[in-house]
């Protein structure tokens, strides 16, 4: 089988087919690369228009990028903790803006007039990789917060309420990445298979709500992986009593 | 790929979502049903409680959701093709 694909000039449905780099003795993804790229291009863009001239008053971009702050900073406040939820931010917010703005990239932007020679473009976040890459991320970082804020009592942590939990607490420490990324990976990837089989059986009309549904899903998807990597964040940092 | 192992794929992709769909559905129903509760008790208290339901809907929902990578792996990526 290894791969699908129907030939419709709107919907081209393919699975399984990427654009491939060769980088030394590994080919990467290429299409995965470009949408990143964009997505990155596009944040940037963003954040230095809205902080170029600053004003007491913020008005257009300003006032969007501070109404972001406030959301991330509370975020965060709420799952790490008033102690050290300031260092934290900047990870989670990077996180939060990247895969929500790859998800309705993804989904709003018509990628499908760009003709690549073999897969397609889309969202990032419907790359298993990418997603293994940020759940690696958040598992390296709180694993960084744990030992930074307590040092070695953080392995205080995985006997904490009785030394039974031993085994538990290390297996979550590979079922947290595992399901984070998956999560993530797999409800991008069904909201654009949904909406390209929808497409491919009635091309009017019908498809609008499932985008819709799939724009809400897609933002309440990276609102869950920061929260997650928030909480995580935040469960190494705790002290117990 | 011969067509046993083609149609085993195809059986065991369909049931790996049906099946992973019971439970998560059975979740969000009960979880919708306090939420509402929670609501016509208290309607001042929508806001935070839709936030919440909306979190635990996403939660349940990806277990659906691996059955459905699983799914997926075995329709586009199977391991068993040879």
């Amino acid at each position: 089988m290894g791969s699908l694909s129907f030939a419709l000039p709107f919907a081209e449905l393919e699975v399984g087919q990427h654009l491939y780099w060769q980088f030394g003795n590994f080919s990467i993804h290429g299409q995965v690369f470009m949408t990143s790229w964009l997505v990155i291009g596009a944040l940037l863009a963003l954040v230095v228009v809205g902080t170029k001239k600053m004003e007491r008053d913020p008005r257009g971009v300003q006032n969007l990028l501070e109404f972001l702050w406030d959301y991330i900073r509370d975020l965060a406040r709420t799952q790490i903790g008033e102690k050290v939820y300031r260092d934290w931010m900047p990870f989670i917010g990077t996180l939060f803006l990247f895969i929500f703005v790859s998800n309705w990239g993804g989904a709003l932007v018509p990628w499908r007039l760009i003709h690549l020679p073999s897969g397609e473009l889309g969202a990032p976040t419907a790359d298993i990789n990418t997603t293994v890459a940020l759940a690696l991320l958040v598992s390296l970082s709180y694993f960084y917060a744990g030992l930074s804020n307590k040092g070695l009592r953080y392995f205080e942590y995985y006997v904490h309420p009785t030394p039974i939990m031993l085994p538990f607490k290390i297996v979550e420490d590979f079922t947290k990445p595992l399901s984070l990324s998956f999560r993530l990976f797999g409800n991008i990837l069904a909201d654009e298979l949904v909406v390209a089989v929808l497409v491919f059986l009635v091309p009017l009309v019908l498809p609008v709500p499932v985008m819709f549904l799939g724009l809400f899903t897609s933002a309440i998807q990276a609102l869950i992986f920061a929260t997650l990597a928030a909480y995580y964040i935040g469960e190494a940092v705790e002290e117990h009593h | 790929m011969d067509s046993i192992t083609t149609a085993a794929s195809v059986v065991a992709a369909g049931l790996a979502v049906g099946l992973g769909a019971i439970g998560p559905g059975i979740g969000q129903g009960s979880a919708a049903q306090g939420a509402v509760e929670g609501i016509a008790r208290q309607p001042e208290a929508e806001g935070k409680i839709r936030g919440t339901l909306l979190l635990s809907f996403a939660f349940m929902e990806s277990l659906t959701i691996y059955g459905l990578v699983v799914a997926l792996v075995l329709l586009f990526a199977n391991p068993f093709a040879g």
